[in-house]
């Protein structure tokens, strides 16, 4: 099989043929690592900031205590990469900060772990937005990562280096984490399939935190099929997580065809042209490319309800800028130079070295956080902005309850854009806050939602965002699945 | 009752001894409230599966969780929860069917997360009693690390070094909190003890002060005497033994009685007592206070109380030293002096029930003596490592009870019980200690023996003197080996002396 033919399979396509012996996993395993190496450290797309050097051992035949860890399992060696803020034994993990340059963990985390034991192959750990705060990737300690599509435009963020590499086909698939849309917004910008999971539903453990109650795991791949696959490996209670949840039923692969009574709820506060009126709107060839997807979808026999309502949903980018921050303040705490990480030197005293370490440790953006998070957890203001950010919290989540009495999943554009130019957000922090109007409320609320590729604006990948209930993954995906292959969205262009 | 403020408080109103009270000095009442950490005796730290250590070597006991290493997360110790709920039903506190845990955010070295999980708002039981003293509330939390510091003071500010030891780091806490019930020094240290009694006996604590199981804060403030409202209160820190604990507070009456009685005000703050110099200093003001920013734990579900914790907790209670002793006094039938004794050594206690299980008829009080006095009196430590059983306790005391065998004989017997454990009726047969019958010859010849070597002595007697019998009762308990019984032996002497 030419290199060319093996970067055309799908993770599915290509565990597939090495179980049936027409690949071999190394053979696959070199033919990413080749091309991966080409885009780390600020070279090619900068995607990546650590590439495998070889290929796992291949196991004895016949050794099944080692197959699981390296190339048996379902997934047959399939090459992963991991975003940065995942803790892999052994291998940096910095997520995206230079306070964490260099660390490298004493355990790995449980979603890597499970993939890993499932038989995927750890390819590489992506570039990220410093602590997953960002949605261009331009927070980015290791520098920006660029858009295969148009490598003047960001790919989104935070999981921007996950969605990037996937897109230019330097990895089968990646693993990413989702707070207020890290994954969904660049799967969109980047023209792939991007899937936050029920708030649970994925082990947090091992994952360098950025909001503890928003923060999950999930899949960035190049289709719906792979999205449910990896899922399929990820999802399962983790005694060392103690908000996991067990999944109720097996995540199975996607087979729907049609749409027939599914009801569809587009509501109104999130499909719009004017998010708020504050003059920021959704695109008009977002919309265009959004409005063709409905067709679509219709003509797939499902009914379009445009009466379903979430009323709080306006206001929910601005309890996340509350409650995320919040989290976040106390979560980064722990950088302060004492046993791991950067440590400022020639400080005079104690404090003198916490505060040098952080100056020197963090980004503008994770500085502004945190001290947004510190304010509104301060006495005298905790009510005012953490307690009341967490009202309008259940709200929103009470909206998604009472919409799903009506509809069977939610469906609006994944980000009000296509992918922007860099630097064009990076001196407006609220214009940047505002790619995630459509994906915080999800996040939220805890539900889980899928991006999938629509269409295209100005020949940039439009995403089309479908939530549903909690723990309603398979109905998500066979949704997804079904609009996936009436879509033919073709991603392959934007390989390198 | 020595120090000038303790007299104010106590006596509600009397002048500090020693000084002349003028119509501006008032009599002030001390008003205390203590804070009682207590570390819990889980096999494991409080949100890791770490063992729980004291002397090991430094940092061989830790892991990402309780290192605070990027990407970890907490998982509560069903245990704590557990000696939580068992603490609570001991000081009659509400149990929160729902509790969460909180953060409380500030910096500093032995502090790896930057936060310390903790109860705020929410905490696992509220309210309760213990003796004389209310309840505030009872929270589960973590311990934090311990820092040492090389060169200088030995304090951080101009220390060459700082060095920290994870493994107390993540150890798990009750924090108990008293309402301000307290009146004086000397009441804090006897209601600390009752506390520490109380929590031992539940197991759920070493309760050792020296090695930290046990820590206490007081908040101490005066008022007028008579006055119902509040003063300015401080903070005395972690006092570690509980003779510190009492002249710290009496230290720091004494230190705003002085202020307020040259009308200057008590200052709110934190302070720290120096025990070697008796000095009262500043840790840190009220401006300097911490603002901890308190919100709930993301990482972590509320504690919802099942009915099966409930019950387990319920099923692992043991009766308490005041209850247990108002039963002992008033059920048992014992003096309040012995009830106390038992029920306050809980040990003693359990010795005591299982004695009186034994079926021998003996009475509760005499059995009690036993086990205060002759048993208490011989160990060493816990009588569970002692080879006498209760049973054989309680035969024993039976034995001599029904004068079969002497008091000193049956002591004897205790020794030897003590040693090597045993019957003590196969002792008593063995060795020959059965109580001599003083209708035999055996006792009588003994007796005539006794009366001939003491000549003079038996004169006396027969003059008139009873007192004068002691040497005669001495010769015999020698050659008996204590095995006759002093009536008896009395009997005979005055017999065979014609009185």
């Amino acid at each position: 099989m030419s290199d060319l033919d093996i970067i055309g399979l799908s993770a599915a396509e290509a565990a597939g043929e090495i179980a049936a012996g027409a690949l071999s996993a190394g053979e696959l395993f070199e033919a990413y690592r080749a091309r991966a190496a080409e885009h780390v450290a600020e070279a090619g797309l900068n995607c990546f900031t650590w590439v495998a050097d070889d290929a796992p051992a291949e196991p004895a035949p016949g050794d099944d205590a080692a197959g699981g860890a390296s190339r048996g399992g379902t997934l047959h060696g399939v090459p992963l990469a991991v975003k940065d803020l995942f803790c892999t034994v052994g291998v940096p993990s910095q997520s995206g900060s230079k306070i964490l340059e260099g660390y490298l963990p004493p355990y790995t985390a449980t979603a890597v772990s499970r993939l890993t034991g499932a038989g995927a192959s750890l390819l590489g750990k992506t570039n990220q937005d410093e602590f997953a705060m960002g949605s261009s990737n331009e927070n980015s300690a290791y520098g920006p990562v660029l858009n295969p599509w148009n490598r003047e435009r960001v790919p989104g963020g935070s999981s921007g280096g996950s969605a990037a590499a996937v897109a230019a086909g330097l990895a089968p698939w990646a693993l990413g984490t989702d707070t207020g849309g890290s994954i969904r917004q660049p799967a969109a910008l980047c023209g792939i399939v991007g899937l936050k999971p029920t708030y649970g539903a994925v082990s947090r453990y091992g994952m360098i935190a950025f909001a503890s109650s928003l923060d999950q795991a999930g899949p960035l791949t190049r289709d719906v099929t792979d999205a449910a696959l990896m899922l399929r490996h990820l999802v399962g209670h983790d005694e060392r997580d103690a908000t996991s949840l067990a999944f109720p039923e097996e995540i199975g692969p996607p087979s729907a065809e049609r749409l027939e009574g599914i009801r569809l709820g587009v509501p109104k506060e999130l499909t719009g042209d004017s998010t708020g009126g504050d003059g920021e709107g959704i695109e008009e060839g977002v919309l265009d490319s959004f409005r063709a997807a409905l067709s679509r979808a219709e003509e797939l026999g499902a009914t379009i309800v445009e009466s379903v309502q979430l009323p709080h949903a306006l206001h929910a980018l601005s309890a996340y800028y509350v409650l995320a921050p919040a989290e976040a303040s106390s979560n980064l705490a722990r950088f302060d130079g004492v046993r791991y990480g950067l440590r400022a030197e020639g400080a005079k005293d104690l404090l003198d070295m916490y505060t040098r370490t952080r100056h020197d440790g963090f980004g503008a953006e994770v500085k502004r956080r945190i001290m947004l998070g510190t304010y509104a957890l301060s006495s005298g203001y905790y009510d005012a902005y953490y307690g009341r950010a967490q009202r309008v919290r259940t709200k929103i989540a009470e909206d998604f309850r009472a919409a799903f009495e009506q509809v069977d999943l939610i469906v609006t554009p994944t980000a009000p854009t296509v992918a922007f130019k860099l630097g064009e957000k990076t001196a407006d922090p609220l214009a940047m806050y505002l790619n995630d109007f459509c994906t915080v409320p999800m996040s939220l609320a805890g539900i889980p939602a899928i991006s999938i590729p629509c269409g295209l604006s100005e020949g940039l990948p439009v995403g089309l965002q479908l939530a549903g209930p909690a723990f309603s993954e398979n109905r998500l995906l066979d949704a997804a699945y079904a609009l996936e292959r009436a879509l033919d969205f073709d991603g392959s262009q934007a390989r390198v | 009752m020595t120090a000038p403020a303790q007299a104010a408080g106590q006596d509600g109103g009397a002048t500090p001894a020693g000084k002349a009270a003028g119509p501006d000095q008032l009599a002030y009442e001390p008003v205390i409230g203590l804070e009682i950490h207590v570390q819990l005796k889980t096999l494991t730290k409080m949100f890791c599966g770490c063992e729980l250590s004291f002397g090991d070597p430094p940092n061989t006991h830790t892991c990402p969780v309780c290192l605070g290493l990027p990407g970890s997360l907490p998982v509560a110790n069903a245990r704590a929860v557990h000696f939580g709920l068992m603490i609570g039903m001991a000081l009659d506190s509400e149990l929160a069917p729902r509790s969460i845990f909180h953060r409380k955010n500030y910096f500093y070295p032995d502090l790896p997360k930057g936060y310390q999980i903790s109860q705020y708002d929410e905490p696992l039981c509220l309210g309760g009693m213990l003796g004389e003293v209310r309840i505030h509330r009872v929270h589960l939390e973590e311990d934090a690390a311990k820092l040492i510091h090389v060169g200088a003071s030995g304090r951080i500010q101009d220390s060459d070094q700082s060095i920290v030891d994870f493994n107390r780091g993540g150890t798990p806490l009750a924090e108990i909190v008293t309402e301000p019930d307290l009146r004086s020094a000397e009441q804090a240290g006897e209601w600390l003890r009752l506390l520490r009694t109380t929590l031992r006996q539940l197991g759920v604590s070493d309760v050792n002060m020296e090695e930290g199981s046990l820590r206490c804060d007081a908040n101490i403030s005066l008022r007028p005497a008579g006055s119902s409202e509040l003063g300015t209160k401080t903070e005395l820190k972690n006092m570690n033994s509980f003779r510190f604990i009492e002249r710290g507070i009496r230290a720091e009456i004494a230190r705003q009685e002085k202020l307020l009685q040259a009308g200057e005000r008590v200052i709110q703050e934190t302070l720290h007592f120096d025990p070697s110099s008796g000095a009262i200093t500043t840790l840190r003001s009220k401006e300097e206070a911490h603002d901890y920013r308190y919100f709930p734990e993301p990482d972590l579900v509320p504690v919802a109380i099942e009915q099966a914790m409930l019950g387990a907790a319920h099923a692992a209670m043991v009766e308490l030293p005041a209850k247990r002793a108002e039963r002992f006094e008033k059920e048992v039938g014992l003096t309040a002096e012995s009830a106390a004794q038992l029920a306050f050594r809980g040990e003693l206690g359990d010795f005591f029930e299982a004695a009186l299980l034994a079926g021998v008829d003996v009475a509760a009080q005499t059995l009690a003596n036993w086990v205060t006095v002759e048993l208490a009196g011989r160990l060493e430590d816990d009588p569970v490592n002692a080879l006498v059983t209760p049973q054989a306790l309680a035969e024993l005391a039976g034995l001599v009870a029904s004068k079969q065998v002497s008091v000193g004989a049956g002591r004897q017997v205790l020794d030897r019980l003590m040693a090597e454990g045993g019957d003590p009726v196969e002792i008593v047969e063995a060795e020959g200690l059965a109580a001599l019958d003083g209708e035999g010859d055996e006792l009588a010849a003994i007796v005539a023996a006794a009366l001939e070597a003491n000549a003079d002595a038996a004169e006396r007697v027969r003059g008139g003197n009873a007192k004068a019998i002691g040497p005669i009762v001495g010769y015999v308990m020698r050659e008996t080996k204590g095995r006759a019984d002093g009536g008896e032996v009395t009997r005979l002497v005055n017999e065979q002396l014609g009185i």
